[in-house]
Order: structure tokens, then C-alpha cells, then sequence
């Protein structure tokens, strides 16, 4: 593929997750979408640029903003819709909602809302590869609050003593919920400055640049295959949207706010592909047909049937039930 | 005479057993290799099986326990060490929110194989910290399997089912019974989850016990029946599944029912079998039912004052006479 076709694959990955992120939220509005989301409109380079950097048979991890990384490792906008308008044909069969968004078939093996405890998994499953003799490597995206807990801690420490296949990429987008990630911070780098205590490399990356993502990742995804041990990865970015639902956000300095704003992924990846010769109306194109792919899965997801209830009682046991006695 | 073996080594035959049989079972936990465990529950197990398979790991409950979960979602079998039932506490999330959810939240997309074994009970004056009965805590979760055993059998029959089973068990060992002896049941001795044990048959009264109050209940049991009091011991094994089936015949026969547990009375696992009972079985009852728990205290340190606390023979006879003289 040359690096034009490429690049306007991964154009077409990001506008997607856009437009995806964007019915939810305006479909969050219209009662539609129950519950809660987090969105990640602003952190589309992330996820489109760490999983080019993987193979298929690589493991993901992710958090509650975590419909970027479904998306990313190929489930599909309608599948994640109709989750989070709890429809039948749910990625989770409406059993796990916005927050809980897996891919298994892709090895995104889940999306975790207790903030941090998705890391000691990863590293897990690197464990695993280990012991299979695979060459796969996993690698867990969450966020700059995630590096304050203690699992976070405990996961850098076993990653780099059993020297795993693992890739730690913290999104850092400046704010935990409300509270500046600085604030109540014992450093300036939430991630990639507590990488060193575990001997572990780490490289700050902006993190809404698709290339230079998809290359801080790639560098780190063949250190791990190569059995050199894990890697952090801080990619720098913003999110679009407030923290959740209809957060409105009004805790972010409206300068701060402008910035990154003129710094959106989308927009850097154009730059970069027209910079490449592409023509704009080219890039039209590809516009356009992610807007009639969400259009459709909007559609698809509106007209699938409601949950079905009988769902309530399968799935707690490998067997498919429920029975908790005999 | 028939081979004999101590609970504590059935603990490491047990896993041995089914290490033998399939290459992904994996142990880890802090100092289970070549020390053998702070109870020598693992002893042997590193000199058979290398560092390949049986791995120590730094003081990180959640990191031993996140990893465990990692690596059953990808095709391990890991049985995972908590060195001491209390030390659960440090890694409740995944008890509570991570292992039991993450296949029903995600509709059945992934399936976790693991076990976590932890050292239960008290009897042996470690005091607070260190001597909870806690097998009521992972009874207030869907999604988790609790397995206690009584015997050394057991031990090892237990410990076959639930490393082959591809739900998570929580397998309590009973601290104070590490030290007594039993038959070594033959290879291939499999006891199936959830399938309680008549162990002493009777007329008169129906005692439920589990793990080191079996050993109470038959000791009661001895005593009532120079008074002609004959009692029937039923040995729960496993409380999810809960055998409520076994439960219910015997106390058709009895007509009364005592509960004996080591957990406190406050949200102790006989609540829920006498709940059923009374819910399910009232018609078959002569008596009020009693139970016999621990009370609602931290575990004292000294003998004298951990035996006012926990249950005791003593405890176990008065609770019913009270019953058979109703
Ligand atoms: C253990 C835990 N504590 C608190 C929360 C509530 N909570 C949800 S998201 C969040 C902020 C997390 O911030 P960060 O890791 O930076 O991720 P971001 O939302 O910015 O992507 C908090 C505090 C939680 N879900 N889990
Ligand atoms: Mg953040």
C-alpha cells in the first residue's frame, strides 16, 4: 500500500469514528442513547494510529471512552450504535452499554470502567502470549487520571520484571473528570514520568497525529515482539466533548479550548495528505462516504429490535445461564 | 491401609494433578515457587514443574489477580495465589467488578477459566487481619463459583473441577485444616461443582457445614448422639452453585435445620440456604432454624476470646437442643 493510500485509510477510520461519536452524542440528546457516554471525538489519532501499528492477532484493552478503540479494531458503527441504544443487535446484545464496548472477534477484548483496572489485564494477556510462544503483544489505552491509581503502578512494575510484550498508551487529554490531570499530579507527565521507575521507556507523542502515533506505536510494538519488554506511550490530545453525557465542559479555559481545537486529528491528517498531492476532492470523497456509512448505521441501528429480555438470564456462566443452585 | 495425605499437600496435588494433564494451567502468587508458599501449599510444584509454570510474583494483589484474568481471556488457565483470604480486600475489584461481570457484560464474548486461591479461616490465633472466614464476601457477587473443601478428597477432587472449569472459582483453604489427614483419593478423583455431601446420616436434626465446620458439626454430632440425638451433617462443599437440592431432602427427613458457619452472622452464607429453606420448605419444618456464625466482631487474638467469637462444638449442641426440644 503506498503511503498515500494508507494515510487516506486511516483518514477514513478517523471520519468515521467522528460521525460515529456524533450521532451518539446527538442522539444522547434526542432520548434515544440511555445511560451515559464518555466520547472521544478529539481522540480519533490515537486509536486509528496505535492499532495500524498492530496485527490482527494483537490484544487491546480500553476504557469507558472507549468507542474509538471498537471502532478502530473493526467493530462496526452500527454494531456500537445499537449497543448504546440497547437493541438486540448490540455489539454486547445491550448487556454492556457505551461503557463496556468489546470486539472479541478483533481481540479488543474489552472496554473497563473502574478506571485503571484494565492494565494488570493487558499485562495478563501479554503473560499469555508468552506462555502460548506467540509473538502478539497487547496494548492498553486509558487515561491520564488512570495513572494515579494503584493498579497502574503495580501493572508498569510486573510488565517490566517479567519484561511482557505490553504497550501502555495513556491518552493524555489533560483532564481527569473536571480537575486539571496537573492539579493532582506529583509530576508533569502523567505516564511517560513514572516510566523510569519501572526501567521502561517512554516517548510523548502528539496524539492527534495519526502518523506520528502509528509510529511511536509501531517503535514500541516491535520492542515488544522482539522480547525487549514493555513501552509507555503519552499521546498528547483533547477531547472535543465534555467528560460525559452532556457535560458542557466549562472548566476548560475557553483559550485552551480554541487551540485544540485549530489541532484537530481530522484536520492534521488532511493537511498531512494534502501536503502528499492528494487533491480535496479526493479527500471529499472519502468525507462523503463516511458520512453515508454512519448515515446507514444510524438507520440499521434505529430499525433493529429493542433487547431482547430473555437476555437478562444468559451469559453469567461458560455455559450460557445463569443457575447459581442446584 | 490406604494411602494417606494431609489437606495442605492435597492443595499441591490437587494442582499438580491437573498440571499433569494439560500444559495451560500456570500458577502464580507471592512466593509460590521455590519456597512452596507461606503455607507450603504449593511445595514441590516449582521442582516439577520450573519457572515456566509456576510463577512468583512482586506484593501486587491486583496485578497477580488483573494478570490471572488476562491470561484466561486468552487461553490460559491460571491459578492465581491470595496468600490470605483478607488480602482479597487489595484486590476486590476484580472480584466484584472485573472477573464476574465481564462475560455477561459483553454478551458472552469472552470467557474466564481461572481460579483464585486463598488461605480462609480462622483457629490459628493470627488475629484480625489475618483469620477472617470471608467466603460470604464472594457470595454477594453473580458470576463467581465458591468452592470450601473439608477433606483432603475433597482438596484435590475440588481442585480438578474447578481448574477445568471455564467460569472463575474462588477456592477457600481452610488454614486450620491444612495440618489433618485423609485417604488420597485415586487419579482421576473429580468432585463436580456443586454437589453437596451427606457426610454423617441422621434422623433428627439437619446441621450444614462447610470446610472447617464440618469438622465442628461432626464433633456436635458425636456428642448429641450419647443423648440419642441423631444428626444429619451435609457437607455444602461449594456454595454457587449452592446444592439446595440436597438441603431440602434432608431436612424432609429431619424436620429442623441448624446452619453451621464461620463467616459473622451479619450476611453469612446460611442466611441464603435457610431463606430457601423457609421459602421453599416451610411445610418441612418442626422448629425455628438456628444458625451458628461467627459473631459480629473482628477475630480476636487470644484462644480464649477467638473461641467466644467463632463456632464451637459447644456452640453447635446447644443451638440443637434448643431445636430438638422445641
Ligand atoms: C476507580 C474509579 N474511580 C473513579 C471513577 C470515576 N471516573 C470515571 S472517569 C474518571 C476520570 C478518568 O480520567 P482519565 O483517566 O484521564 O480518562 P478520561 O476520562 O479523561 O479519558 C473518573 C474519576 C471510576 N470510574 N473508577
Ligand atoms: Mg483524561
Amino acid at each position: 500500500m503506498s503511503e498515500t493510500t494508507e494515510l487516506l485509510d486511516l483518514y477514513e477510520r478517523m471520519a468515521v469514528i467522528r460521525r460515529t461519536e456524533k450521532a451518539a452524542y446527538d442522539m444522547f440528546l434526542a432520548g434515544l442513547v440511555k445511560g451515559t457516554t464518555h466520547l472521544a471525538s478529539g481522540h480519533e489519532a490515537v486509536a486509528v494510529g496505535a492499532s495500524a501499528a498492530l496485527r490482527p492477532d494483537d490484544y487491546v484493552f480500553a476504557t469507558y471512552r472507549g468507542h474509538h478503540h471498537a471502532l478502530a479494531r473493526g467493530a462496526t458503527p452500527e454494531a456500537c450504535l445499537a449497543e448504546l441504544m440497547q437493541k438486540s443487535t448490540g455489539l454486547c446484545k445491550a448487556k454492556g452499554g457505551s461503557m463496556h464496548l468489546t470486539h472479541a472477534e478483533g481481540n479488543m477484548l474489552g472496554s473497563y470502567a473502574i478506571v485503571g483496572a484494565h492494565l494488570p489485564m493487558a499485562v495478563g494477556a501479554a503473560w499469555s502470549a508468552r506462555l502460548r510462544g506467540t509473538e502478539q503483544v497487547a496494548l492498553a489505552f486509558f487515561g491520564d487520571g488512570a495513572t494515579n491509581i494503584g493498579a497502574f503502578h503495580e501493572a508498569l512494575n510486573l510488565a517490566a520484571v517479567w519484561k511482557l510484550p505490553v504497550v501502555f498508551v495513556c491518552e493524555n487529554n489533560l483532564y481527569m473528570e473536571y480537575t486539571p490531570i496537573g492539579a493532582v499530579t506529583a509530576v508533569d507527565r502523567p505516564a511517560a514520568d513514572r516510566a523510569p521507575a519501572y526501567r521502561m521507556p517512554a516517548q510523548v507523542v502528539d496524539g492527534n497525529d495519526v502518523v506520528l502515533v502509528r509510529e511511536a506505536v509501531a517503535a514500541a510494538v516491535d520492542r515488544a515482539r522482539a522480547g525487549d519488554g514493555p513501552t509507555v506511550i503519552e499521546a498528547e490530545t483533547y477531547r472535543h466533548y465534555g467528560h460525559s453525557r452532556t457535560d458542557p465542559a466549562t472548566y476548560r479555559p475557553a483559550e485552551e479550548v480554541e487551540r485544540w481545537l485549530k489541532h484537530d486529528p481530522i484536520d492534521v491528517a488532511r493537511a498531512r495528505l494534502e501536503a502528499l498531492g492528494v487533491a480535496p476532492d479526493e479527500i471529499s470523497v472519502v468525507d462523503e462516504r463516511a458520512t453515508s456509512t454512519v448515515a446507514a448505521a444510524i438507520a440499521a441501528a434505529k430499525a433493529a429490535p429493542d433487547a431482547d429480555v430473555a437476555e437478562a438470564f444468559t451469559d453469567v456462566w461458560a455455559d450460557g445461564g445463569a443457575q447459581w443452585r442446584m | 491401609m490406604a494411602d494417606v495425605i494431609t489437606y495442605r499437600a492435597a492443595v499441591s496435588e490437587g494442582i499438580a494433578r491437573e498440571m499433569r494433564r494439560d500444559p495451560s494451567v500456570v500458577c502464580l502468587g507471592e512466593d509460590i515457587g521455590a519456597a512452596g508458599g507461606v503455607f507450603k501449599t504449593t511445595a514441590g510444584l516449582f521442582e516439577e514443574f520450573g519457572p515456566t509454570r509456576i510463577w512468583d510474583t512482586p506484593i501486587s494483589e491486583q496485578a497477580i489477580v488483573g494478570a490471572a484474568m488476562g491470561a484466561a481471556m486468552t487461553g490460559i488457565r491460571p491459578v492465581a495465589e491470595i496468600m490470605f483470604s483478607d488480602f482479597l480486600a487489595c484486590c476486590w475489584d476484580y472480584l466484584a467488578n472485573e472477573i464476574p461481570k465481564v462475560r455477561y457484560m459483553t454478551g458472552g464474548q469472552v470467557t474466564v477459566p481461572l481460579v483464585i486461591r486463598t488461605a480462609n479461616g480462622g483457629g490459628l490465633g493470627f488475629g484480625a487481619q489475618h483469620s477472617q472466614a470471608v467466603e460470604n464476601w464472594a457470595l454477594t457477587i453473580p458470576g463467581l463459583k465458591i468452592v470450601a473443601p473439608s477433606t483432603p478428597a475433597d482438596v484435590i477432587g475440588l481442585m480438578a473441577s474447578a481448574i477445568r472449569s471455564d467460569d472463575p472459582v474462588v477456592f477457600f483453604e481452610h488454614k486450620g485444616l491444612f495440618a489433618g489427614k485423609g485417604p488420597l483419593p485415586p487419579a482421576d478423583h473429580v468432585v463436580e461443582l456443586g454437589r453437596a455431601s451427606v457426610v454423617r446420616p441422621g434422623d433428627d436434626v439437619t446441621l450444614v457445614a462447610l470446610a472447617s465446620t464440618v469438622h465442628t458439626a461432626l464433633a456436635a454430632a458425636d456428642e448429641l448422639e450419647r443423648d440419642g440425638i441423631s444428626a444429619e451433617v451435609v457437607d455444602l462443599r461449594c456454595l454457587i452453585p449452592m446444592d439446595l437440592t440436597t438441603v431440602l431432602a434432608s431436612v424432609g427427613k429431619t424436620s429442623r435445620l441448624v446452619t453451621v458457619e464461620e463467616n459473622p452472622h451479619q450476611a453469612g452464607w446460611g442466611a441464603t440456604v435457610v431463606s430457601v429453606v423457609v421459602d421453599e420448605g416451610f411445610e418441612l419444618l418442626d422448629a425455628p432454624v438456628r444458625r451458628v456464625a461467627s459473631a459480629n466482631v473482628p477475630l480476636p487474638f487470644a484462644d480464649a476470646l477467638e473461641d467466644q467469637v467463632i463456632p464451637t462444638t459447644d456452640k453447635v449442641v446447644a443451638a440443637v437442643r434448643s431445636v430438638v426440644n422445641y
